[in-house]
């Protein structure tokens, strides 16, 4: 099939263009419209292969078959009664929800594209409903009545269409009367899908590779360390500090897992830098590992299992490399997953000891069974230890307001540490938070979380990242804001297209690129540059000056 | 209006006022029996098993992760504070997880937290229009004065099924009844039920992403309180039933030694018969949520999972990529690139 070409509108097209109406027919009789830009593309067969699982084959959204398996059907209810079995949230999510609506205005697909089935309320109910039918006497007896619907293929490709326009950012559990969590329902409904071999292309690239490779980029060994080994040059050539790694080390004191997009690509390669200048700022003994090459963890995007098959390489290479504890570098779904699920899939890690920062002397208690530290933890230990010398000057170019990662927040709630660290490295007064209704617990996703970065997806995630927008550009009007600060990979991969799109005079960066911009060596060279080569406040502006006064006195 | 709506919307008006002909019929039919005591009995049978049945077919199922929606600030360095609100928005220990739960179930917490986002036309905006998020009070407003009311007026009840009647009945009944403007005393309860109910109705109809979300399993028993309540307020203050006959006749219900009491008048059996299905309804439907957010993952658990070993009862070996196989494929480049290796050849 040819790639279908994916155009977007302008954002002067969009915005005033959603409408919250709901359509003239019920719900139940009205199917998804597929439109290039608003649909991810099913996985290519090979992945499945690699990763043993069924039913690869090569299909496509917009046809009308999608060679489901002959047994499909029984294979998502058999599915269904089993998660029912093994997850109480499942069970009583689908039986308590009263339909108040609280969550509707919550989502930000919801927000951004106006269909009403991205209300989390409704989204529950695609699946909610086949609950209904087959589980529930009322439903099998009332049928439309009790809001119960047979399990047809086009409820199939509704589910396949809605389940992924949630990103499990959480927002909707947060205000919901009691707790539904339509990333739950998210979850195990995408573990459905996969049972009957539907899946997306951007999600399982990802987890075969990280299966196979060590990352979800697909980084040999060896280009993992190419990479990495030129930021220890790049941070040389800027700071005069180089910066070196290494890799695989058995008897370092600490294993250091960073999201793989953090030496993948711009601007997240800038965090990493800035990782690197801290370690070696404070000589830790640490290194990372090629095998575990992956903080992030894409495989929880498709099941809780593979999420588990991807998370245990991290405790079994710490363990092989015998290391005290781990260090997790700037990423939001991996530290919802190190937080609520590590030690539950792959633990005890009673191997690791207590984490202890040996620079600060600080036990890190709140880390006592996953013995894992994040790394906006150590980092603020650190400073408010007086431990690192800072020069927030160097800082000065930037005005920054804090994005809060879904995951970060609101299954982890780790709001204060990133806002000490940034109030210590940027001059006072640069650093600004947006309205309150969209920041830490409200935080409004980047509309491209959980597998959805892919680039045929781009108008949805272009709505969905609205609200995030919407919230920076006011921030960017008001106060001069120009730039978004996060500790997420994924935000750093995606808020640079969103941003572009919607507020294009903000740029996005990692917390540990400021931190590295504003560390002090006492052997560095004069910087003149951040790391990312753009003159610091005072010296670009200096030389202009001075050309300008030479300029002036010439024309004299 | 759509078909799906008038289905929603009217089978279960049609249903509500179904039972309160069920009801009058039957009185006048001289089923007093039935409809002062077998149903009620049943409906209480109904009620209590169907509950315990539903709690323990929840229950069954294990709690494999920890998956608390955490709110606020977590545990961090000791320096990091948190205040009274944070610990009990993101609770640390069993004792602020009480509180947690404490404060959704008696203050609705979440409900509380609640906002209103609607995208504004600004003209001055470069793309014409722009976000607006504002605190929204309305609905917990609507729903916890709906459930406080609903509280009182059951406790309140319970001077016809006690004797003697408990003092804090009375107590109640004057609070209730301060504002006395009319005869007999006015309780403000009852009116605060029937406005917070039209409220709620109201908010379903008029809205349209709620009209269209909406099913008769939400109607229905919105009608059906609502009738509750207007029966009892037209008993209380316009059709006055035997009131002594009424408290004879619970009575006996609540002590196991029932009868048939002559001269209550048929709307009292309307009133009752409509309670009834109340109760017999209430364990098959959306009305579990009062005792299902007790168990909701998301808000009883501790978000301590970083400190304290959570256990998943199912939990199974996978197959994950060794680091054996991993080298075995890639042993000449990490060997080349210098990466330590476990095995040279």
């Amino acid at each position: 099939m040819a790639k279908a070409k994916v155009t977007v509108p302008t954002p002067a097209e969009i915005l005033p263009g959603i409408s919250y109406k709901t359509p003239e027919k019920g719900w139940m009789d009205v199917k998804p419209d597929f439109r290039p830009g608003t649909y991810c593309n099913p996985a290519n067969p090979k992945w499945l292969e690699w990763i043993g699982y069924p039913y690869p084959r090569a299909w496509h959204v917009t046809d009308e078959d999608w060679h489901l398996p002959s047994d499909w059907k029984e294979t998502i209810l058999q599915g269904m009664e089993d998660r029912l079995s093994r997850f109480r949230s499942l069970k009583l999510f689908f039986d308590i929800c009263v339909r108040c609506g609280a969550c509707a205005d919550k989502c930000h697909f919801f927000l951004g594209t106006g269909d009403p089935k991205n209300m989390p309320v409704l989204r529950a109910e695609l699946m909610r409903s086949v609950y209904k039918r087959y589980f529930k006497p009322a439903g099998r007896l009332l049928g439309q009545l009790a809001g119960a619907r047979d399990l047809t293929e086009d409820v199939i490709k509704e589910w396949f269409f809605y389940l992924y326009q949630c990103t499990e950012c959480r927002r909707c559990s947060l205000f919901c009367p009691y707790g539904i969590d339509m990333a739950e329902m998210t979850i195990l409904g995408r573990e459905l899908l996969s049972s009957i071999g539907i899946n997306i292309e951007w999600t399982l690239a990802s987890v075969a590779q990280c299966y196979d490779k060590g990352s979800h980029i697909g980084a040999t060994p060896q280009a993992m360390k190419d990479m990495i080994d030129f930021f220890a040059e790049e941070n040389e050539r800027v700071t005069g500090i180089y910066t070196p790694i290494t890799y695989n080390r058995k008897g370092a004191e600490i294993l250091f897992v960073a999201p793989s997009g953090d030496y993948f690509a711009d601007p997240g390669t800038y965090t990493f830098m800035g990782y690197m200048l801290l370690f070696t700022y404070l000589g830790l003994d640490y290194t990372i590992s090629t095998y575990a090459g992956e903080g992030g963890n894409f495989g929880f995007f498709m099941s809780h299992e593979m999420g588990k098959r991807l998370n245990a390489k991290i405790y079994a290479e710490a363990k092989r490399l015998g290391v005290k504890w781990i260090i997790g570098g700037e990423c939001g779904h991996m530290w919802r997953i190190l937080n609520q699920y590590m030690d539950t899939w792959n633990g005890p890690a009673d191997f690791l000891e207590m984490p202890v920062s040996p620079i600060t002397g600080t036990k890190f208690e709140n880390a006592a069974t996953t013995r894992m530290v994040h790394i906006s933890e150590f980092t603020a230990d650190l400073i408010k230890h007086g431990k690192l010398k800072l020069d927030p000057m160097r800082n000065a170019h930037i005005k920054l307001t804090f994005h809060d990662s879904c995951n970060t927040s609101r299954g982890m709630g780790i709001f204060e540490e990133p806002r000490y660290i940034i109030k210590n490295v940027l001059p006072e007064g640069h650093f600004v938070d947006m309205p309150p209704n969209t920041i830490r617990e409200k935080t409004f996703c980047c509309g491209s979380g959980s597998g959805f970065n892919a680039d045929e997806y781009l108008e949805t995630r272009l709505r969905g990242g609205l609200p995030r927008a919407n919230a920076v550009r006011y921030v960017h009007e008001k106060y001069g804001v120009n730039h978004l600060g996060c500790i997420c990979a994924i935000d750093r991969a995606v808020l640079p297209t969103l941003l572009g799109y919607w507020v294009p005079e903000v740029e996005v960066t990692g917390i540990s690129e400021l931190v590295g911009n504003a560390l002090v060596f006492d052997e560095e060279i004069e910087r003149t540059t951040d790391l990312r080569d753009r003159d610091l406040v005072g010296v670009g502006e200096a030389e202009e000056g001075v050309e300008a006064a030479e300029a002036a006195e010439e024309e004299e | 209006m759509t078909d799906f709506f008038k289905l929603h919307f009217f089978v279960p008006l049609a249903a509500v006022l179904g039972l309160v002909v069920v009801a009058y019929v039957g009185v006048q039919a001289n089923l007093q029996l039935l409809f002062g005591v077998v149903v009620p009995y049943m409906a209480a049978l109904i009620f209590i098993e169907g509950m315990v049945y539903r709690l323990i077919q929840w229950t069954r199922s294990p709690v494999p992760f920890r998956i608390p929606t955490t709110a606020a600030q977590n545990k961090s360095l000791p320096w990091i504070e948190k205040n009274l609100g944070e610990k009990l928005d993101n609770p640390e220990t069993t004792k602020h997880v009480v509180g947690r739960m404490a404060l959704e179930v008696l203050a609705f917490r979440s409900l509380f937290r609640n906002t209103r986002t609607e995208l504004r036309q600004d003209p001055d905006h470069p793309e014409g229009a722009r976000l607006i998020h504002w605190s929204y009070k309305w609905l917990w407003l609507g729903a916890i004065a709906f459930h406080y009311a609903f509280l009182v007026v059951i406790l309140r009840h319970l001077r016809f099924f006690t004797e003697p009647v408990p003092g804090f009945v009375y107590l109640l009944d004057s609070v209730d009844g301060f504002l006395q403007f009319f005869v007999p005393v006015v309780y403000l309860s009852g009116l605060v039920l029937l406005v917070a109910a039209g409220y709620l109705l109201l908010r379903r109809i008029l809205r349209p992403e709620l009209r269209y979300i909406s099913l008769a399993a939400d109607y229905f028993p919105l009608f059906l309180i609502l009738s509750i309540a207007i029966t009892g307020i037209l008993m209380r203050y316009f059709y006055k039933v035997d009131i002594v006959a009424v408290k004879d006749l619970a009575l006996g219900l609540a002590t196991f030694k029932p009868k048939v009491v002559a001269g209550i008048g048929v709307i009292f059996y309307i009133h009752l018969f409509l309670v009834c299905v109340l109760f017999a309804y209430f364990p098959f439907s959306k009305l579990m949520h009062a005792p299902g957010v007790f168990l909701s993952p998301t808000r009883n658990l501790a978000c301590n999972s970083r400190w304290v070993r959570h256990v998943n009862p199912w939990n199974y070996p996978v197959k994950f990529h060794s680091y054996a196989e991993y080298e075995d494929k890639f042993r000449e480049a990490m060997i080349e690139a210098d990466i330590p290796v476990e095995k040279e050849s």
